[in-house]
């Protein structure tokens, strides 16, 4: 062998064949690869069609997506499932490639205003003119989350999950002090419960997104859903709104007065690590998403049966312009429909979404779960004190405020992230992080 | 390269050039086009939704303006020097621990050795929960002074991140030590004994300079491995809080994939790449690597 190719090597002029096969073999190798970036999207003249999900809704997606396989055997769903925040990243780079699905997973806001204003999603309306009986059952707030500029883009398909403020009444018994109802209440509750050897409130700040809560709601009581749709309508200066300083004002006392368990900053939400010290008997308070209540049981089986699950809104604001009944969190994450699917696929879709989603299959799974189902005269069927309370919470609500980390722009979104951080361990003053998130209008 | 036989010669004795062509195609292919691409898009602002549109400098202005680049630029450089100050002691020592031929130093090197195996994401989250100031280590070993704010304390949070840092990586050094040393002839210590020379002196007369060059190679690996540093500390606190870890790479990614700037983030990276290769470059000219010299002459 090596002789041979040492003999070869006497009769060429190698560098020059070297050189020549060095840019063949790299221009066909390249010219492949381009090749395969542009040709993935073969055969789409059937309605057969994907969707992607998120593995924290997977238990819901897939049960249904078998049913409508069943019932539809010409015109499969593939389900495929990711990480929320996997998610969020392989969607962005899918969203404008042939790779998309057709079922796009959304939990609607500033994400789905870009893919609305880049022409990536499909406008629904015109397809839901005729389902009236589907669309009329979701409650108003909710599907409003799927709506941009007057057109519908997607659809809700999961439970509506409030943030509410949970209580270890074992806590607050020995204690001594009621569950605070407005502000003031907390603040005076801060003293008693450190004194009695407990942490106030406990906070993941560790996960960062639980501190959004807290600005969300404050901004509200005091100032009304007005104050975050000017920032969301990118009014100049909006984010330095009187409602704005004072909430992260108050914000910065609470955390000076002891209020959030030592070392927030350190403690993981995504791990359920805040929920554990409430329920625990750690800390008396914590502010979080109804999605929550799961996790309850997993750390403590008895903790609802034995009395000791309180819940309740967030605090009122005296003297404060927002309702006490408004609530913010998650209406609900949507199904939108890819604009480069075909037609065929698109009826797929809206099969799906308008006769599987929502059915009493469906609907059934979200109240065993002990979640409430965006539908509208739902109350009845719902199962247990904290999903009938939360319910009436729901109903009575003039606003539900999405989070802000949704409805907010990528960008905005972004530094918004880092902001809270630098508030909560007080390296910025309130006003300088309305200058701070001022420089994000816009963006 | 020609000679009075024709040039052939020369080419005998080394590999023939086409072995070089699957390597480069890949370099090509996932190196230098994507970098190419990068300095490309750093003159436009994407979104990476719709088509990139070309703006001039004006991100190029952005970056080199913004407090933050400077912030990441010099956390980055904490993390290189104090990872480098760290990590070579260390793992000098243990790798030559671990060089000496006892059953028991074996035994204690397949433990060292350890985190080699796991992956970052894994070292990440198991690093999450010890360091929970409620439920981790202080917990454990019910040592108040364990439950510490690690990840939320601006002031102690870097220093933990070059030690999580440090703990995935000294058995990689450890290991290139280990190889090093015994690659030592025993005739030099042999020599060194008979003329009374104790182990602290044969460490350092012997043991360190025989290692320049793996000192020098494990330095470069460290240095440009702790510049373009990222999954443990995205893990750990996503570049928080605040600004308080957001390394070079780090802002990159936050800027290009959370904030959706892919304009920004293809400057840092722009930025990256040519720091990276500065510093790799000026580290083996600068100690003189390349020109590979035998370290055992008249041994």
């Amino acid at each position: 062998m090596t002789h041979i190719s040492q003999e070869a090597e006497h009769r060429r002029p190698r560098h020059h064949t070297a050189q020549v096969l060095t840019t063949v073999v790299t221009t066909a190798v390249l010219g492949l690869l381009l090749a395969a970036c542009g040709s993935a999207n073969g055969g789409t003249t059937t309605g057969a069609i994907t969707a992607w999900g998120t593995t924290a809704d997977r238990p819901l997606i897939e049960p249904s997506v078998a049913e409508f396989n069943k019932a539809n055997p010409n015109t499969k769903i593939t389900a495929n499932y990711f990480g929320t925040n996997d998610y969020k990243d392989k969607i962005r780079t899918a969203i404008n490639s042939p790779q998309v699905p057709t079922l796009v997973y959304t939990w609607g806001g500033g994400t789905m205003a870009q893919y609305v204003k880049a022409n990536l999603l499909r406008d629904l309306t015109p397809d839901l003119t005729n389902k009236q009986t589907f669309t009329e059952r979701l409650i108003p707030s909710v599907a409003a989350g799927g709506v941009n500029g007057g057109k519908t883009y997607a659809i809700p398909m999961d439970p509506t999950s409030p943030v509410i403020l949970y209580f270890n009444q074992d806590v607050l018994k020995q204690v001594g002090v009621a569950q605070p109802k407005t502000w003031d209440e907390l603040l005076a509750a801060v003293p008693k419960i450190k004194a009695a050897g407990f942490a106030p409130i406990a906070l993941g700040g560790g996960s960062k997104w639980p501190y959004l809560m807290w600005i969300e709601y404050l901004v509200d009581r005091i100032g009304g859903p007005e104050v975050f749709q000017n920032i969301l309508d990118d009014k100049p200066e909006a984010w330095s709104d009187p409602a704005v300083i004072k909430a992260n004002t108050m914000i910065q006392q609470l955390v000076k007065a002891g209020g959030f368990a030592d070392g927030f900053a350190s403690v993981s939400a995504d791990t359920n690590a805040d929920l554990a010290l409430m329920v625990t008997g750690k800390a008396a308070m914590l502010l979080q998403g109804a999605w929550a209540y799961a996790g309850i049981a997993q750390i403590n089986p008895t903790f609802e049966s034995s009395g000791k699950l309180g819940f309740g809104p967030f605090p009122a604001v005296t003297g404060g312009k927002g309702d006490s009944k408004n609530i913010a969190g998650n209406p609900a994450s949507y199904w939108a429909i890819s604009a480069k699917a075909t037609e065929a696929q698109a009826k797929t879709a809206l099969d799906y979404l308008t006769n599987t989603v929502w059915n009493d299959a469906y609907t059934k799974s979200v109240i065993d779960a002990g979640n409430i189902p965006p539908l509208i005269g739902i109350g009845p069927q719902l199962q247990g004190d904290f999903a009938k309370g939360l319910n009436e919470m729901i109903k009575q609500a003039p606003n539900f405020q999405q989070s802000w980390d949704l409805a907010l722009s990528p960008a905005a979104s972004a530094e918004f992230w880092t902001q809270l951080d630098l508030l909560f361990n007080a390296s910025v003053t309130p006003a300088q992080f309305s200058d701070n998130m001022n420089k994000t209008i816009k963006k | 390269m020609s000679t009075r036989n024709g040039g052939a010669i020369a080419h005998l004795s080394a590999p023939s050039t086409w072995l070089v062509v699957p390597a480069l195609i890949f370099f090509l292919g996932f190196a230098i086009v994507p970098l190419l691409i990068a300095l490309g898009l750093s003159f436009t602002s994407w979104d990476g939704l719709t088509a990139p549109v070309f703006n001039g400098i004006t991100n190029w202005i952005n970056q080199v303006s913004d407090p933050v680049t400077y912030n990441a630029l010099w956390l980055s450089l904490q993390v290189i020097v104090f990872s480098w100050i760290v990590q070579t002691p260390l793992s000098l020592l243990l790798g030559v621990f671990t060089a000496g031929r006892h059953r028991y130093r074996a035994v204690l090197a397949a433990l060292y050795f350890l985190p080699l195996i796991l992956s970052s994401a894994a070292i990440g989250i198991a690093y999450k929960a010890l360091l929970d100031p409620n439920y981790g280590l202080g917990k454990a070993f019910n040592l108040p002074i364990l439950s510490q704010d690690w990840l939320g304390n601006p002031a102690l949070v870097l220093y933990v991140v070059i030690f999580v840092i440090a703990w995935q990586f000294i058995p990689f050094h450890s290991l290139l030590y280990q190889a090093g040393a015994r690659q030592i002839p025993a005739s030099l210590y042999e020599a060194a004994q008979l003329d009374g020379a104790g182990r602290v002196k044969q460490f350092f007369y012997i043991t360190v300079p025989q290692l320049k060059n793996t000192i020098i190679a494990s330095s470069t690996l460290m240095v440009v491995g702790s510049l373009t540093y990222f999954d443990i500390v995205y893990i750990l606190t996503q570049g928080g809080p605040g600004y308080a870890t957001r390394l070079l790479p780090l802002d990159m990614y936050l800027t290009g994939f959370s904030a959706s700037d892919l304009g920004g983030a293809s400057v840092l990276a722009v930025i990256l790449v040519v720091i990276g290769l500065l510093l790799a470059a000026g580290l083996t000219k600068f100690s003189g690597f390349n020109r590979m010299s035998s370290q055992q002459d008249g041994a």
